[in-house]
């Protein structure tokens, strides 16, 4: 049923991701780890078309964008509901951020009740959101409704692919506990994703959002999604931090000396 | 948007069918006859066709009929619902029609339920808060103002044809105009897809592949929105002002023929505008729209 489940009978669980995008070097491992293990886990195999020809595609169910932030000195440049602006002075250098992006497993995902087969449902248990791919028609509707293009066709099977918070690893009693999390998650060198119960305050990852500020995205499209992101942290000023051997490359002599000073004065009086 | 095929002339054709299908259903004294049974055989024709070409665009045809299982969330299956319904009591208006028997009362029905899956079709592409140009109560309106004007055209309605057609062509300038604007006045940017907008301006530096993918084909497509303003005059002329004229020629049936396909023609390009100039959110993290 794509109805939405009730709150009353939801159990609170709300199992998600939070990414710190302070830390993450954008090397990409943790797509290559969710696809290794999608395409040969939970459901049709994520496919590839034309993996070796001119034009490569492919469903992927996790993708690593990358961004520029440029300061903005004067305006507040944040959405009108949005945090306060932070402009930090203006003083800090333009910025790269790596941006890791993936279902979000929305509390109010808009995903799931344009469905009009059932195949896309919210789990009441843990919240997860799933596709049921033998009911799936592949319409496309769902993935238009996603704000975060999370959902994908898979370009064989013609059913849609989104990440299902590897359902198949963290209740999977026959792996070693400490391969019971997302795929993604277990692979990030960086430890840049977190997964743990954001419905418990108490829960580590709650504490992370709470002590780094985690945020939503585009909060006013009201799907109230569960991951949350670290903003990248206050870095120190330009001037700190140049260079430490600047102070020993500065020019020796300032003013031209000797022959060159001659020259130089000369050239300046004409 | 992907400006798709399937989904253009489902849009377009079983609009024009449905619409036919409200005139047939509220004319007071409506054909009957063998008249009435070409009527209704065009009818459905145009919405049979709609819905066949709507089934194209589905990659998993064989299993359609688990689209009726949702009415309770989905527009799309509320859609395939009142589309059922409004065939069966349109087809059993026709039947009663061509045998001399007119039975009004399921005219009306059949044009309620007729109008009312137009509406069901508006309501999918509304529904979206992801496309902002389309969540708007505008779309369904001009959804059920193109079905009834076309609706009228081929039912030979002259005088509110001419009507319509003028409403017609106010309401779609508007929401060109208007459509425009919906993206930014919806609030979302790079900055808010991203959270990144607290700490100055993001820009989209590299993307996450360098092929394509299903996201950017199907929803972050740009290729000819270069020609938009062109595509828009043209919609214009054909789908509102050209018919105007021509219904107002002698010879009904010779000018009433070439307005009907001048409107259709507009409606195909105005239903590819539609679709190519809708910008969805998800074009942000990519740096396009
Ligand atoms: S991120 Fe997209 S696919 Fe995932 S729950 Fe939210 S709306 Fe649905
Ligand atoms: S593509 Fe499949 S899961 Fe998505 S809305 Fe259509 S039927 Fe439902």
């Amino acid at each position: 049923m794509t109805m939405l489940p009730r709150p009353e009978d939801r159990s609170g669980r709300k199992l998600g991701l939070v990414i710190d995008l302070d830390t993450c070097v954008g090397c990409h491992a943790c797509v290559i780890a969710c696809k290794g293990w999608n395409d040969q886990a939970y459901g049709a195999p994520l496919s590839d078309s034309d993996p070796y020809g001119d034009a490569p595609s492919g469903s992927f169910l996790n993708r690593v964008h990358s961004y520029e932030v440029a300061p903005d000195p004067q305006a507040g440049p944040g959405p009108p509901s949005g945090p306060p602006p932070d402009l930090r002075g203006g003083q800090t250098p333009t910025r790269h951020v790596h941006f890791p992006k993936s279902c979000l497993h929305c509390d109010d995902a808009p995903c799931v009740p344009v469905c009009p087969t059932g195949a896309s449902y919210k789990r009441a248990e843990d919240g997860i959101v799933l596709v049921n791919e033998d009911a799936c028609i592949g319409c496309g509707l769902c993935a238009w409704a996603c704000p975060y293009g999370a959902r994908e066709m898979d370009p064989s099977a013609g059913v849609m692919k989104k990440c299902t918070l590897c359902v198949d690893r963290i209740y999977n009693e026959t792996l070693p506990e400490e391969d019971r999390e997302p795929a993604c998650v277990r692979t990030c060198p960086a430890k840049a994703r977190h997964f743990g119960d954001l419905g418990d305050p108490g829960s580590a990852v709650s504490q992370l959002v709470e002590d780094r500020g985690g945020v939503a995205l585009m909060p006013e499209l009201g799907a109230a999604p569960v991951n949350r992101y670290l903003p990248p942290r206050e870095r120190d000023t330009w001037a700190g931090e140049t260079d430490v051997l600047a102070p020993w490359l500065e020019p020796v002599a300032e003013e031209p000396q000797g022959f060159l000073g001659w020259l130089d004065r000369t050239l300046g009086k004409l | 948007m992907n400006p798709a095929k399937s989904l253009i002339s489902f849009t377009t054709l079983s609009g024009l069918g449905f619409g036919l299908l409200f005139w047939l259903g509220v004319d007071p004294s409506p054909p009957t006859g063998w008249i009435a049974a070409v009527f209704f055989v065009i009818a459905f024709a145009l919405t049979l066709g709609g819905l066949a070409s709507s089934a194209l665009h589905l990659r998993r045809p064989e299993r359609a009929l688990r689209a009726f299982t949702q009415w309770r969330s989905s527009w799309l299956s509320r859609e395939a619902w009142l589309a059922v319904a409004a065939l069966m009591a349109s087809g059993a208006h026709g039947l009663a029609l061509t045998l001399g028997a007119p039975i009004l009362p399921l005219g009306w029905l059949a044009a309620l339920l007729a109008l009312g899956t137009v509406g069901a079709t508006a309501m999918i592409y509304t529904q979206l808060r992801t496309v902002p140009r389309w969540h708007h109560w505008s779309t369904p309106v001009l959804f059920l103002a193109l079905a009834l004007t076309g609706g009228a055209l081929l039912s030979g309605r002259i005088v509110i044809a001419s009507v319509l057609l003028a409403a017609l062509a106010v309401l779609q300038v508007w929401v060109w105009h208007d459509g425009d604007k919906r993206f930014a006045r919806s609030g979302t940017t790079l900055g808010t897809a991203t959270g990144l907008g607290s700490q100055g301006t993001p820009r989209a530096l590299f993307p996450p592949h360098t092929g394509d993918n299903y996201l950017l084909s199907e929803m972050v497509h740009v290729v000819g929105r270069r020609h938009a303003r062109k595509l828009r005059v043209i919609a214009i002329l054909l789908m509102s002002l050209i018919p105007i004229v021509l219904l107002q020629l002698p010879m009904p049936h010779v000018f009433g023929l070439i307005a009907l396909v001048s409107h259709v023609v507009g409606v195909l390009v105005s239903r590819w505008l539609f679709f190519a100039e809708a910008e969805h959110v998800v074009g942000l993290y990519y740096g396009r729209r």
